[in-house]
């Protein structure tokens, strides 16, 4: 079987097929990646604010999405939201909209954990010669929490990428979806294609994930 | 929101919260060891094991565990390797795990000032010894925080377990929502049940945490 199974992968537009699926699972990723990001940076310089309430609401909003598996906030948005406030959206979009929430919450407490971690003389020394708070953290703390916050920052895109293999739930049609039909489709000629298809779309999310898990490496060894 | 409908599924949401947790506490524990034993085989720097480590830890590392399960459950018996889906299961959850507790005990031994070790070997204690008095117990109060998010984490991952059809909590209260249609009921008590796992054990966890960050040198 081993030599002529491998086949199932090029007959026909099988791996155009794939690619198609890797695209929409790399589109979801990246653009909650990117809107998320940006939430989170927000989130994050607000959660060093010393306003309490502030401070609770975005510590809640954080707790919930750590809590609850992925799995379950997807099925979670994917029937509420149109079930309750009247808004149909297609599954991709109800995804996305599920991993920004998650990305942002995730990457304002590595924010607010690195903005923290600038020792307390760098702030003291703003203020004395005469910083504003804008200028506090588009100078001082911005700048010098970027370095501490990189690595846990992309190892948080490898898990947004890995996590998109939940899309398939929802029934968005990702990699593993189209991986899933064309199976089903080349049964009799393939008995064994489950074996290299999802061999397949293993090796697609390494290939994707781990040139991020060696930065993030390289980094961390730099700090 | 209807109470009745709730009570309702309250056994068949009991028997997915048990396997849930037992699901869990299996591939935890086959977890931790798998990843003491691979991050040992790089401390010690083991000829052939440490490269096998290696290469293991990032393919475990950089692939989701659903993609996992597929391939465990319906790919590996291509080869004539056919296990029951909780087999498959706990195997994913293992193979998963194992690299992320790895990386937390390799962080823990890193953390150990040289010192330790360099006095440990002027006293001339053997390789075992040092292991034993020296590098565990500093090396696991420096890992505790590590494994205990990744503990969380493996939990939370045990709801991916629904793809290849265990009748774990998410699974239970999809299979609900299918055959009722009652969905806001069934994915609170979903909600709710992770909750009681997770909450209780993230803050029993953080009081270890700073329980045993005593035992670790220079406290």
């Amino acid at each position: 079987m081993a030599h002529s199974g491998i086949n199932i992968i090029f007959e026909g537009a099988n791996f155009a097929r794939l690619m198609g699926g890797l695209w929409v699972t790399i589109r979801v990723a990246l653009i909650s990646i990117a809107i998320g990001g940006v939430l989170g940076i927000l989130l994050g310089v607000l959660r060093t604010f010393h306003n309490r309430l502030l401070r609770f609401v975005l510590r809640l909003y954080l707790e919930f999405f750590r809590i609850i598996p992925t799995v379950a906030l997807l099925f979670l948005f994917y029937y509420i939201l149109p079930k309750d406030m009247h808004l149909n959206l297609p599954a991709e979009e109800v995804a996305v909209i599920v991993f920004t929430l998650w990305m942002a919450a995730e990457a304002s407490d590595i924010v607010r954990g690195a903005l923290e971690s600038v020792p307390q003389h760098q702030i003291e020394s703003g203020l004395a010669i005469g910083l504003s708070r804008n200028q506090l953290y588009r100078f001082v703390l911005v700048p010098q929490s970027i370095k501490l916050m990189m690595p846990a920052l992309i190892n948080l895109v490898t898990r947004i990428i890995k996590t998109t293999s939940l899309l398939l739930m929802i029934s968005v049609l990702d990699v593993i979806n189209v991986g899933q039909q064309i199976i089903e489709a080349n049964q009799q000629q393939y008995p064994q294609g489950a074996f290299w298809i999802y061999g397949a779309i293993f090796f697609l999310y390494f290939i994707i994930c781990y040139p991020f898990s060696l930065l993030a490496k390289r980094l961390q060894r730099n700090k | 929101m209807s109470w009745s409908v709730i009570v309702q599924s309250l056994p068949m949401f009991q028997k997915g919260f048990i396997l849930t947790l037992q699901m869990s506490a299996l591939g935890i524990l086959g977890a931790i060891i798998l990843g003491l034993v691979c991050s040992l085989s790089q401390y010690f720097k083991v000829p052939v094991l440490k490269r096998i480590v290696g290469i293991y830890i990032e393919l475990s590392r950089n692939t989701p565990l659903l993609i996992q399960l597929f391939f465990i459950y319906y790919g590996l018996p291509g080869l004539g390797l056919k296990f029951s889906a909780y087999v498959c299961g706990i195997i994913g959850l293992v193979f998963l795990g194992g690299s992320y507790m790895a990386e937390g005990f390799t962080g823990g031994f890193d953390g150990i000032a040289k010192s330790q070790i360099e006095s440990g070997l002027a006293l001339g204690l053997s390789t075992a010894q040092l292991t034993r008095y020296v590098i565990f117990p500093q090396g696991f109060a420096l890992s505790v925080p590590a494994l205990a998010a990744n503990i969380i984490f493996l939990i939370k991952e045990t709801s991916i377990f629904t793809v290849i059809a265990i009748p774990e909590l998410t699974n239970t209260a999809l299979d609900l929502i299918g055959m009722y249609y009652k969905t806001n009921e069934y994915l609170l008590v979903l909600i709710i049940g992770y909750a009681i796992i997770l909450i209780p054990l993230s803050i029993l966890l953080t009081w270890l945490e700073r329980r045993i960050r005593y035992g670790a040198f220079g406290h």
